[in-house]
């Protein structure tokens, strides 16, 4: 147990922190659609990181066992984000987001 | 007979809703016999009512109308002798002026509105004099003014005739608000509305008792129901609308401006005689207003050269009369003028209509003349209604003129008799006028006329003859005792206990001193138009100033127009500009801009732009968070 405390909790907050704000910013600033679905990924593992690390440095399981479930569903979600892409795709020919626009005022 | 008078006025009532509803689809005859026929019928059961009266008031109770808190009015009619006079005056008289319009409107387009709207208004009439109390009587006051409106307006496609149609009616409206708020007071002071004697609370015989008490009160009531009458009557200052109502057709001036509803203020003013006992100020406010109207209106006619107007101006003189005869005391003379005028005016009216016929239109005598030959029945009638009004014995119109100055001449004063007698004057010269221009002398119109001069059909004469048959006998209901003694026979009738205390010397002096002037008056005419065959002159300006004056009518129209109109005209524009546009009209469109402004900003969530739904739930979700740390 000792052993990874040698690394602070305070450096895993932060590179945690990081990669989801990188997450979320790709998802607002990006307009590729696989790339959006590749950050929305990158939100779910930079939640796993931390969930690991807490879990570790208190000695709980529960946190383990958490981020099995949220990988489960990440690769579920994947599975069917790609798929409505692929279909976009096929429709419009292209993977930007930009041009999905019809269900307007 | 008497428990059967409801059915009076509805026989009328029924007559208007079928011609009204038939329309077009009935036949002219028929709409005909439908609109006479109803008033024919109603005449019989009046004839019935006044057989049975015995000198009695019975009441006929229908269901009672209103009844809230401490006002209950009943939906019923009194019939007493004052009613029935009038009853056969509006049946008969009615009946005969519904035979002359078969003729008179035959060739007409609207004949069927026609005698919808007469039935309708013969309804009325009977309703406000049959009601027994104020509040069925205001519903016919306001139902023959409606009326009234209706038939000046009948050919609604001339501006000028809408005008004058409304200017009646306005001018009615003016009378009502006074009579409207006498009534009111009438129910705070009184505690009733009802006149019925056979009821124990009803107005008359409370007034008898608290009468003394509030002299001012009963003052007040009595000017407001006067101001309701002027209106309706004819009176200074709202007379001027019954000359611009010649506009209708010449049947509705016999009727309604002659003979029935301008004498709709007299009734109210008789039937209310015990109110009008406890305010002997508002009676000689009365007299004076009848004296000056009755001159005033007499002078006018003495200029006027449409054939139509100078009767208009006479019934205006003659109303004066009427009011006059009221606020001396002598009611039953009033009453009886109302009868005997009722006679000689609807002749006159009908005749000139006749005359107007027969002249293809033309209504100004200056275009007449030399008709005596051409048109023999219309001339006789004529002239005996000439002699009528004038006063002259024995015809109709000498008695209850008579009658009328006697009461003056004893209650009133000199100055007021002075009036009177001035009035007689000028109404046998006008009269006497207009008979000498329109069928003496040598005929001043078109060849064209000339050609097409001829004598009315049987529909239009006949009630003509009978008219003029009652302008002769008509006064013999009203024999003043200096001839024979108890024999005024309408006095005893109508019992309202009017007293003359003058000597019978005093009386014969003064009958002699009437016939004398209308004689002399009568003369003078005969002087000026047959003898100098003077004529009316063509052009306005070669008037004197004064003639000028009075052929314009004192220019009384052109003082209500700068004086009421163009002021309520300027505030109307005013108000127009400054609260309708700008505040009424901007917060209903306000309402409207501002749903309009929300929707357009609103409608931005709707962008389609998926970046920005992604960037709302970002959002979305940072404040859930947030709320949830705090």
């Amino acid at each position: 147990m000792s052993a990874i405390q040698i690394i602070p909790i305070e450096w895993y907050l932060w590179l945690s922190a990081a990669l989801f704000s990188i997450g979320v910013l790709g998802v607002l600033f990006r307009r590729n659609a696989i790339v959006i679905l590749m950050s929305v990924e990158l939100m779910l593992n930079a939640v796993n990181l931390l969930l690991a690390a807490f879990s570790t440095f208190h000695g709980d399981p529960r946190g383990q066992v958490f981020v099995f479930f949220i990988m489960a569903v990440a690769a579920a979600e994947v599975a069917v984000g790609l798929a409505i892409l692929v279909m976009i795709y096929r429709n419009t020919k292209t993977t930007d987001v930009g041009f999905l626009n019809r269900l307007k005022w | 007979m008497i428990q059967y008078s409801w059915l009076i006025p509805l026989l009328p009532l029924i007559g208007f809703a079928i011609i009204g509803l038939g329309g077009k689809k009935l036949s002219k005859g028929l709409i005909g016999m439908i609109g006479c026929g109803t008033v024919l019928a109603a005449f019989a059961l009046s004839v019935g009512v006044f057989l049975q009266l015995d000198g009695k008031a019975h009441t006929v109770t229908l269901f009672n109308w209103i009844a809230a808190g401490d006002l209950s009015i009943d939906f019923s009619f009194l019939l007493d002798p004052l009613t029935s006079v009038f009853l056969l005056i509006i049946t008969g008289v009615g009946f005969l002026i519904h035979v002359y319009s078969t003729g008179y409107m035959h060739d007409d387009d609207g004949f069927h509105r026609f005698f919808a709207y007469l039935n309708l208004f013969v309804f009325f009439m009977l309703l406000l004099v049959m009601g027994s109390n104020y509040v069925i009587m205001f519903v016919g006051w306001e139902g023959v003014g409606l009326c009234s409106y209706l038939l000046i307006g009948f050919w609604f496609k001339n501006t000028e005739y809408n005008n004058a149609a409304k200017k009646a009616f306005v001018m009615n409206r003016i009378g009502d608000l006074g009579f409207l708020l006498g009534i009111i007071l009438i129910f705070v002071t009184l505690g009733s509305v009802s006149f019925d004697p056979s009821q124990s609370g009803n107005a008359f015989s409370m007034a008898r008792g608290l009468g003394h008490a509030n002299h001012a009160t009963m003052e007040l009531i009595a000017i407001l129901l006067f101001i309701g009458a002027c209106g309706k009557s004819a009176q200074i200052p709202l007379y001027t609308w019954l000359p611009d109502a010649m506009a209708g057709p010449t049947p509705v001036s016999a009727l309604i401006h002659a003979a029935t509803m301008v004498t709709a203020g007299i009734y109210m003013i008789a039937r209310s005689q015990v109110l009008f006992s406890f305010a002997p100020g508002a009676m000689e406010i009365i007299a004076i207003v009848g004296a000056i109207t009755a001159v005033f209106a007499a002078t006018i006619g003495l200029l006027q050269n449409d054939i139509k107007k100078v009767l208009a101006y006479s019934t205006v003189s003659q109303l004066g009369y009427m009011f006059l005869g009221l606020g001396v005391g002598a009611t039953t003379g009033a009453v009886f003028h109302v009868t005997t005028h009722a006679f000689f005016k609807a002749l006159l009216f009908l005749a000139a209509g006749s005359v107007i016929h027969a002249m293809s239109g033309e209504q100004d005598i200056r275009r007449m003349g030399g008709l005596k030959k051409k048109i023999p029945i219309t001339h006789l009638t004529f002239l005996i209604g000439t002699i009528a009004i004038a006063g002259i014995p024995p015809l109709a119109g000498f008695f209850s003129k008579d009658e009328i100055l006697a009461y003056t001449f004893e209650n009133g004063g000199s100055v007021l008799w002075l009036l009177g007698i001035i009035g007689s004057a000028l109404t046998a010269f006008y009269m006497f006028r207009l008979y000498f221009l329109t069928f003496r002398g040598e005929f001043r119109g078109t060849e064209e006329q000339k050609h097409h001069l001829h004598e009315s059909p049987k529909s239009m004469t006949i009630p003509l003859v009978v008219l003029a048959i009652l302008s002769v006998v008509g006064g013999f209901i009203g024999i003043p005792g200096v001839f024979m003694h108890d024999a005024h026979w309408l006095h005893h009738y109508l019992g309202f206990g009017d007293i003359l205390t003058l000597s019978h010397d005093t009386e014969l002096m003064l009958m002699g001193v009437a016939v004398l002037v209308a004689g002399a008056a009568i003369y003078s005419a005969w002087r000026t138009y047959v003898k100098e065959e003077t004529l009316p002159v063509e052009d306005e300006k070669e008037l004197s100033k004064t003639e000028r004056l009075i052929f314009n009518k004192y220019y009384v129209d052109e003082l209500y127009d700068t004086l009421i109109r163009k002021p309520l005209d300027w505030i109307s524009d005013k108000a127009y500009k400054f609260i309708e546009l700008p505040i009424i009209d901007g917060v209903v469109n306000g309402v409207g801009s501002g749903v309009r402004w929300v929707a357009s900003v609103g409608r931005h969530a709707q962008s389609g732009n998926v970046s920005y739904y992604l960037l709302a739930m970002v959002l979305g979700a940072v404040v859930i968070v947030l709320v949830k740390l705090w």
